[in-house]
């Protein structure tokens, strides 16, 4: 009786704060494997790890403080924040600061702020506002015009050029028309027209080490200590790992630095080369339970518009994860995203939590919604 | 009302649209986290041994390390060749906060050139930042002493020994040590061909001629190596596993430092060679080729200068005259080719020819002159020999006739190469009637027999040959392998080294034997005798023969002067004795080019050696 009292309670001390306790669960549980295994990517670097404490305990506040938005009002403020968004995005290329090649930077004068990360969240959420403003199957012309939306800020961002973000940004507002219910004779069309574009992207768009990156991607061993190195690094660390991997703080390949990027971007390598094949699947699994968890409460939620952005993040997140994995297992070229929650890292981890928060809000708010 | 129907059935069929969507989208999501899991199955399971492979070959870097190579001593165990530490400032860039400052303060302390710093600082540039860079090499021992006290002031700063080989007596063994040098192209090929290269991997050095060449399997030793764990940058981390390196074996010679000494100080600027044996089992006593030169000059590299002044040098320095001098050997093989006579009954002990100073051949006017212009008169084998009479040999040669001294002389190692433990070696000539006919397309002519019974004509030995032929008289017929070195060691054993003796000539008579040393017993002994004059007054009982080899072509009836003749075509002085004559523990042959007669200038020399020798007891223990 007691125990039912209070877990009740506890469940309800949750619901006041709108948090979703099997989500916040999985992202500790998570959050915690990072921890762990960042301690051992970083050269067991103290200062990194309080960095990274700090960073995850900003991202978690930012998380609990979306969550308390109801979804109405992140409704209504989806398309003032799109626009405001490509209105920086527009001032980033104008003024923005030019770092590793790019310019990705708009200095706000206290801090440097990449609008591109707003765009992960405000494309999809606006997309979903347009959509979910009209009846479900969107018809074809509500189609064109979410695609539009998609379509400016990735050509912006590509021109930065950040080629990984703008994709995933077109792929986050894409996923809100596919969960919006798009048929599957468009999608095949879009696929088609996509194949089209390919090859304009290839020689218009895309930049001299981006296209070095896909060719590497094609072929890692034609250059083995220049581009191909990262991704024969790469596969050599999480090859030589195992089923049981070498021992946690006991990767030759990431505490010897032969993996480059050990603790962002190929922070993967080193969870296979140090914990192996079964520490893979531990990670694995806790990514497929918060997917699933999220996409439950997308599915469980009362309106479209929360529908579409909770089942959009959702996807994006396991495309994030995916893109990670697949890059620094060799699967696809190397694009330069992060492996969320994982690896250490800036404003990425911020929006990332955020997009969370958005999904809490959904999940948490229905019954107020449904009272009436 | 209908405009709600149609919403609230909207919202149903949405709802439905979204879960099928929600559906697909995670079945897809499960789908590709199948790949991943797949992917990471064939990399982690399936290759796992392909790639467990290549993150050792990453990490795990063998470091060899060279051995130290052999020591040589001479036979009472003093240093020939050692390995000398040779120290060199280096610098590890990474640990030098200021460059600048740190070579100003060094260049306070000790000498650097401008070309040295520049080339410091080019290699910095060009090299990783932990890596040890040489500032200076060769420093001198006040600069080690003084870098040393002011180590602290300089962090990243240190003084590296490396061995070096150095011989400590300079000129003094250099043609029977030979020298080491840099492992060239060429040297790599052959070790790689020899299937040795890999222990050669921490190897600078390799034996460049004379012993140091021969016994270069011997010196070198086995290769050691570290396996180390590197980063990403080569820097080392720890050591994961050592394998130590052998050490080269040293190598004990017969070669005695007083008797070299000796042979340098009484050849002084005299172009010639002495090389000195033990009959009894053919250990090198003395082994000296004048002029020499310091093979010191030759291990850090030879700059071009040095190396045409010894190339180019009249006297020629870098031939070794004991194994590559060829001389007519002259009369010193007159007792060869009395052991012949005698074997053959060509002519017994009472044999007795009358000389009247010259020889010559039936129908023919050619006269064959004997030393002695006016002739030595009746003379029996001793006293030609003793009195190195030329027309006692010249009739016993036509006797003889070419093939069977060619085949004699043969048996006793003319013509051939001794097989001593140095390549730099030259085989002589014994000629025959068809080495002529193969050198010059000529058949064999009487005329040509002649001088080639007192050891002229074609014939020519080398020094040790000499030696080694005269110890086939001294052995009854066993020829000796001449050999350096006499023993190895490492640190815990010492083996000896002393190849059999050769069994060439069986005498019908063994009294031969007797006879012929009977003969040079008493070119020293008697009044009269060759190297009478030489030996008067020596505190052992020595035998020998004397020989003047002609270079120059005299005329017929022209008289021989020193003085008149350009001085490299005078008459080489040759030697060749042995001692004590009852139990000989010694033979030893001088070669002196252009230096007059035998008797009076190499004589003397062999006697300085022999009494060196015997003074200082250098074979006495055997």
């Amino acid at each position: 009786m007691n125990e039912q009292f209070n877990e009740n309670a506890r469940r309800s001390r949750l619901a006041m704060f709108h948090i979703d306790g099997p989500l916040l669960l999985g992202l500790l549980a998570l959050m915690g494997f990072g921890l762990t295994i960042l301690y051992s990517a970083s050269g067991q670097n103290i200062a990194m790890m309080e960095a990274q404490l700090v960073r995850l305990g900003v991202a978690l506040a930012v998380m609990t403080a979306i969550a308390q938005v109801k979804p109405q009002t992140l409704k209504r403020w989806s398309l003032p924040l799109f626009l405001a968004g490509l209105a920086l995005l527009v001032a980033v290329l104008l003024v923005g600061h030019v770092g590793k090649g790019a310019q990705r930077w708009l200095d706000l004068g206290f801090m440097k702020f990449q609008p591109s990360e707003v765009m992960k969240l405000a494309v999809p959420m606006a997309v979903a506002w347009f959509i979910s403003s009209h009846s479900l199957p969107p018809r074809l012309w509500h189609l064109l015009v979410g695609f539009m939306m998609c379509a400016i800020p990735t050509l912006l961002i590509a021109k930065q050029p950040d080629l990984g973000t703008s994709i995933l940004i077109a792929a986050a507002g894409v996923f809100v028309l596919f969960m919006s219910g798009m048929s599957w004779r468009i999608i095949a069309f879009v696929a088609a027209v996509i194949s089209a574009f390919l090859p304009v992207l290839w020689l218009f768009l895309m930049h001299d080490y981006q296209r070095q990156r896909v060719l590497t991607f094609l072929n890692p061993e034609s250059d083995p200590l220049g581009s191909g190195y990262h991704i024969i690094q790469s596969k050599i660390a999480i090859g030589s790992g195992g089923l049981e991997g070498k021992g946690y703080l006991q990767g030759t390949q990431s505490q010897l630095e032969f993996l480059p990027e050990r603790h962002t971007d190929f922070i993967f390598a080193v969870i296979s080369e140090e914990i192996g094949l079964l520490g893979v699947l531990v990670l694995l699994s806790l990514y497929l339970f918060i997917i699933g968890r999220c996409m439950f409460i997308a599915s469980q939620a009362q309106d479209n518009y929360s529908k579409l952005v909770a089942g959009s993040f959702t996807l994006t997140f396991f495309v994030y994860v995916f893109v990670n994995i697949g890059m620094v297992s060799g699967l696809l070229p190397v694009v330069g995203v992060p492996l969320p929650l994982i690896s250490y890292g800036g404003t990425s981890m911020v929006t990332l939590l955020a997009a969370f928060g958005v999904i809490m809000s959904v999940g948490t708010h229905k019954r107020i919604l449904a009272a009436p | 009302m209908l405009k709600k129907r149609v919403a609230i059935q909207d919202f149903a069929a949405e709802a439905r649209l979204f879960n099928r969507r929600a559906v697909v989208a995670m079945l897809i999501v499960v789908v590709l986290f199948c790949l991943i899991i797949f992917n990471q199955y064939q990399l982690q399971v399936v290759s796992y041994q392909d790639y467990q492979t290549r993150s050792e070959g990453n990490r795990i870097k063998v470091v060899p390390m060279a051995p130290n190579r052999g020591l040589i001593y001479d036979r009472s165990g003093i240093l020939l060749a050692e390995n000398k530490p040779v120290f060199s400032l280096e610098l590890v860039p990474e640990q030098i906060k200021d460059m600048t400052a740190t070579l100003t303060s060094l260049s306070e302390l000790i000498e650097l050139s401008p070309e040295q710093t520049e080339s410091f600082l080019k290699q910095v540039k060009a090299q990783r930042r932990f890596n040890s860079i040489a500032l200076k090499e060769q420093l001198n021992d006040t600069e080690v002493a003084i870098l040393a006290a002011n180590q602290h002031r300089f962090p990243g700063v240190t003084v590296e020994a490396r061995l070096s080989r150095h011989y400590p007596f300079g000129d003094l063994f250099t043609h029977a040590l030979g020298y080491i040098g840099k492992i060239n192209t060429r040297e790599l090929q052959q070790l790689d061909a020899d299937g040795e290269a890999a222990n050669y991997a921490a190897s600078r050095d390799i034996g460049k001629i004379g012993l140091e060449r021969f016994y270069q399997r011997e010196l070198h030793g086995t290769m050691g190596y570290q396996e180390v764990e590197v980063n990403n940058r080569g820097r080392l981390i720890r050591v994961l596993r050592s394998v130590p390196a052998v050490s080269g074996q040293n190598i004990h010679l017969g070669l005695d430092v007083g008797l070299q000494l000796t042979a340098q100080q009484v050849l002084k600027a005299q172009r010639g060679a002495i090389v000195a044996m033990d009959p009894r089992d053919g250990a090198i006593l003395a082994f000296y080729s004048n002029p020499s030169y310091d093979p010191n000059l030759f291990v850090h590299g030879i700059s071009s200068a040095n190396y045409s002044a010894l190339l180019n040098s009249r006297d020629r320095p870098l031939i070794n005259r004991v194994t590559q001098g060829t001389y007519p050997p002259a009369s010193t093989i007159k007792p060869h080719l009395a052991l012949l006579g005698l074997e053959t009954n060509t002519i017994t002990p009472a044999t007795k020819i009358w000389d009247p100073g010259y020889f010559m051949l039936p129908n023919s006017d050619h006269r064959f002159r004997d030393h002695l212009r006016w002739g030595h008169g009746w003379v029996d084998v001793y006293t030609a020999i003793m009195k190195s009479c030329d027309t006692f040999f010249y009739e016993l040669g036509i006797k003889l006739g070419v093939d069977r001294i060619s085949d004699y002389m043969s048996k006793m190692g003319f013509g051939e190469k001794t097989g001593i433990d140095i390549l730099e070696e030259s085989s002589g000539i014994m000629p025959s009637r068809g080495w002529k006919r193969a050198r010059h397309n000529q058949p064999w002519y009487p005329g040509d027999t002649v001088p080639l019974s007192i050891g002229q004509s074609y014939w020519t030995t080398t020094p040790l040959q000499l030696i080694v032929a005269t110890s086939v008289i001294l052995n009854q017929g066993k020829l000796p392998t001449p050999h350096l070195v006499t023993a190895f060691s490492d640190d815990k054993n010492k083996t000896e080294h002393a190849p059999a003796l050769q069994p060439v000539i069986e005498v019908v008579k063994e009294s031969n034997w007797q006879i012929v040393m009977d003969t040079m017993h008493r070119t020293v002994k008697e009044l009269g005798g060759t190297a009478h004059r030489a030996f008067i007054g020596a505190s052992y009982d020595a035998a020998g023969k004397t020989g003047t080899a002609q270079l120059a072509a005299i005329a017929q009836d022209a008289k021989y002067d020193a003085e008149a003749i350009d001085e490299r075509l005078r008459d080489n002085a040759m030697y060749i004795g042995y001692a004590p004559y009852d139990n000989p523990s010694i033979v030893i042959a001088v070669a002196l080019e252009n230096a007059g007669g035998g008797g009076s200038n190499a004589a003397p020399i062999a006697r300085q050696m022999l009494d060196y020798y015997f003074a200082a007891g250098v074979n006495s223990d055997e």
